[in-house]
């Protein structure tokens, strides 16, 4: 290790504030008969994240500006917004890297509550339709049933899914049909059809060889770009396809 | 108190003098009432677990102010201890002498005993669950090292960590929630429990339901049930540098508070030692078991000198009392000397991708540097109550010195202190900690509540809850929440963390009833229905307020050093006037009363902790 390479942080913590111009969609349903902009100033470090100009936007100038948020480091799947246009997780984007002209906007092809607050139900119900549990029907005793690190790696990768919603939210097959079960929801359904210790390989495909289900998919990747956990949402979508097709995992 | 006549006049000028839609709807809080066996306040690990316990035994309703999956279970990386023995030698008694010897001889060794012999049941279930645990070779679940950890008592670092690479707690989490969608448990999603009922009908106070509060609508709910069961975390959310979510607001703790269940050992709360310089967020100790290490501004090795047997896998309680003690002594790194690096640039680069890659990720994305060549700045951050909500082992909440239950009541996880924790917690041993206890209260409140009638409720429970809603809606007192908030964690920031003195308690104490004192006078912009979380946040930050309190009264009282309460004017631990757990009580006027009952021994005696 050089002790010389000052990592750039700590600086960070010195550097000027700079000024953050946010343009948020607003709507307040008690109030409201449509949405609408408000903008706001504040003074941010470039270190700081989108979700903390959010929170001094609502802690100093105006408490009426609802949003999710839990964890803010990217693990809970709360803070998913639109920001200039791109779906992403204002916990994981710091000021430095998305600029200081935000405009932030509820993710789309969810009913918007208030703010940047959507109903969350059809997402997790559409979630729930594809048997999101391991299914097993054979006694294991009482050991661990065992699965060789090959196997396990097979569905790494979709076990990330935080279930933030950033990637059906991207969607233009999903905007303009929300009964398609959406990227999340086959992710998670991934996780179990390529999971080796699961039997209900079947009855999933059956789901998702309905008209609702992988179908859908026009490969138009954005799914794959909105994914905050870096899930190769399309190349999933693709491998259920293909147990469907060829009738095997 | 002369603000309730305050609101109360406010209240009637009100309703004389406005008019319209908005002021018409304040007047008509919605009232829902429900009936159920058990209800589970809180979906995070402990909660899931006691719902998948009661699912199709009991009716029962869950209720979270989050979504199940955004609890904070999600947020813990490196895994879950137990003596599987599947890549060395291990017992589960070597666990428990070394939770004990962690605890500081502070945990209740009954208690430690099951935890850890439950243990490898637990990490089994889990896998029949279809928990996706990182495998060896053979395909059996992997261990790696964990501070604190050992074999043989204290011999050398041991492999008993089960873990699903850097995202233990996410895949927990995911399981335990994908379990309860399997048996169809009935969740009450952005529900926020802000009082808690008791039935003192029959001449014995016991449980007898929640009100909530719905988010969506700002509508009031009353659960009536039989049995309640607490699992609503922590509430690392009183300090400023902190791993905790910014939900972690000790609601459960603070609703029993206030209604008179007492607070055990509020004074001991872990400073996790990595935590991301200037964010607070949870770098693993499991980065150090992989074989990471802590190095000061001058390059050195400086665990080396503190731990010579376990060095960088010393538990938490002495490496952030170490990197303090650099800090402080100069040794600090950067332009204000005010962290330490943690060192994995001579890690295998696979070996990082596949065993570290959300904690590498999070470096990159908040400090912007390569954690594969360049050392990570890091700082101790507040991370977990070891005290809470007494319990026995059965997750019964106990009101009193002699062990006395409140029937129908339960508590789990983080939110709860049975103690199997003490004065320190091992890492790992809160999601063991979660599944146990959340597996145990949940089976005793199942065969409780077949065995009492249905409590007796009148109309109107929700009275007072309604009537702090109406108070803050109506006040103009001009204070801030987030400004009262932000002192408060400063202070106890400075105050009350990793070193603390008998000045340093007494500025906290000091600032904490100032703030109390301006919170009377808080009003809040937002006075809708619809997702209003301005009103949340002034609602929570009472229970911030109240443990902070409570923890700083107890900590100037403990004058001694044991675990994660250091006392620079007391640094010695005093086993004849202090191997005891306090209860802070809060009265009626916010005052904290203590009381002491004795730690329960076993098989270990106390010795000199050196590792």
């Amino acid at each position: 290790m050089t002790m010389t390479a000052q990592p750039q942080s700590p600086t960070m913590a010195h550097e000027p504030k700079v000024t953050v111009h946010l343009k948020i969609k607003r709507y307040n349903p008690e109030v409201d008969t449509r949405p609408h902009w408000e903008e706001y100033e504040v003074d941010m470090s470039p270190g700081d994240r989108v979700l903390d100009a959010l929170h001094q936007v609502k802690w100093t100038l105006d408490g009426t500006l609802s949003f999710r948020r839990s964890c803010a480091h990217g693990v809970c799947g709360s803070d998913a917004v639109v920001i200039n246009g791109q779906n992403m997780l204002a916990c994981v984007n710091l000021i430095r890297n998305v600029g200081t002209h935000l405009t932030i906007e509820p993710i789309r092809g969810l009913p918007v509550i208030k703010d940047l607050v959507v109903d969350m139900e059809p997402f997790f119900a559409q979630y729930r339709s594809v048997l999101p549990y391991l299914i097993a029907h054979d006694d294991p005793g009482y050991k661990e049933r065992l699965q060789s690190p090959e196997d396990r790696e097979r569905f790494d990768d979709t076990t990330k899914c935080i279930l933030c919603a950033c990637c059906t939210t991207s969607c233009p097959v999903y905007w303009a049909n929300d009964s398609y079960v959406g990227p999340a929801a086959i992710v998670n359904a991934h996780r179990f059809i390529f999971d080796s210790r699961d039997q209900a390989t079947a009855e999933r495909l059956d789901i998702l060889n309905q008209k609702s289900g992988v179908w859908r998919c026009r490969t138009a990747f954005n799914c794959t770009e909105a994914c905050p956990r870096g899930i190769s949402v399309t190349k999933s979508i693709e491998e259920v396809k293909r147990a469907i097709l060829y009738d095997r995992v | 108190m002369a603000w309730t006549a305050g609101a109360i006049a406010t209240a009637q000028l009100r309703k004389n003098f406005t008019i319209g839609r908005f002021h018409a709807k304040l007047e008509s809080v919605k009232v829902h009432y429900h009936s159920y066996d058990a209800v589970i306040v809180g979906a995070g690990g402990a909660g899931l677990r006691a719902a998948i316990e009661v699912a199709g035994k009991v009716r029962t309703a869950v209720i979270t102010k989050l979504y199940p999956t955004r609890s904070h279970t999600g947020a813990a990386q490196g895994g879950m201890c137990a003596a599987l023995a599947n890549v060395e030698e291990d017992y589960w008694e070597w666990h428990a002498f070394d939770t004990v010897k962690g605890s500081d001889y502070l945990g209740d060794q009954p208690a430690i005993d099951i935890m850890c012999r439950e243990a490898i049941d637990a990490v089994i279930d889990l896998e029949h669950f279809g928990m996706p645990f990182s495998r060896t070779p053979e395909g059996r679940i992997d261990q790696r090292r964990f501070g604190g950890h050992t074999r043989n008592h204290g011999e050398a670092p041991v492999r008993r960590s089960c873990y699903a690479a850097d995202r233990t707690g996410h895949m927990i989490l995911q399981t335990l929630y994908q379990q309860c969608v399997a048996r169809e448990v009935n969740f009450f999603n952005e529900f926020q429990v802000f009082d808690v009922l008791f039935d003192e009908s029959g001449g014995e106070r016991r449980a007898a339901g929640v009100v909530a509060y719905e988010l969506a609508t700002g509508d009031l709910h009353v659960f009536v049930s039989k049995g309640v069961l607490f699992a609503t975390g922590g509430y690392g959310k009183v300090f400023r540098i902190s791993s905790n979510a910014h939900t972690l607001t000790g609601d459960g703790q603070g609703v029993l508070y206030r209604r008179g269940i007492p607070m055990q050992d509020l004074e001991f709360y872990q400073f996790h030692p990595t935590g991301i310089y200037g964010f607070g967020i949870l770098l693993s100790e499991a980065a150090r078991g992989e074989g990471g290490i802590l190095r000061n501004g001058l390059g050195e090795r400086f665990m080396e000198r503190v731990a010579p047997t376990v060095k960088d896998l010393a538990p938490r309680d002495m490496v952030s009392r170490a990197i303090h003690a650099e800090i402080r002594e100069g040794r600090g790194a950067g332009p204000d000397k005010d962290f330490v690096y943690l060192d994995l640039t001579h890690l295998p680069p696979e070996q990082i991708d596949a065993k570290l890659p959300d904690i590498t990720d999070f470096a990159r994305t908040y400090l912007g540097i390569e954690p594969k060549t360049q050392p990570i700045p890091i700082q101790p951050t507040a991370h977990y109550a070891m005290g809470g909500i007494p319990t026995n082992v059965e997750g019964e909440v106990i009101v009193d010195d002699k062990g006395t239950v409140l029937p129908g009541l339960y508590a789990a996880g983080e939110c709860a202190c049975v103690s199997v924790h003490g004065a320190n917690r091992l890492g790992t041993n809160s999601l063991l900690d979660i599944v146990v206890f959340g597996r145990r209260g949940g089976r005793a409140m199942a065969e409780y509540v077949n065995s009492v009638d249905h409590p007796d409720i009148a109309r109107g429970a929700e009275g007072e809850v309604r009537e702090r809603i109406e108070r803050f809606k109506a006040a103009s007192g001009g204070e801030k929440v987030a400004a009262i908030r932000n002192e408060l964690q400063q202070t106890m920031t400075e105050n009350a963390s990793v070193v603390r003195t008998a000045d340093s308690l007494r500025d906290a104490h000091a600032k904490i009833e100032e703030l109390t004192e301006r919170y009377h006078s808080i009003s809040i912009d937002d006075k809708g229905e619809v997702f209003n979380y301005d009103l949340v946040e002034a609602m929570e930050l009472s229970h911030l307020l109240d443990l902070a309190k409570g923890l700083v009264v107890a900590a100037e009282a403990r004058q001694e050093s044991r675990g994660a309460h250091w006392r620079d004017d007391f640094p010695t631990r005093d086993d004849v006037n202090w191997m005891k757990h306090s209860l802070a009580h809060r009265g009626d006027d916010g005052n904290v009363r203590l009381e002491y009952k004795p730690v329960v021994g076993g098989r270990y005696q106390p010795m000199e902790r050196k590792y």
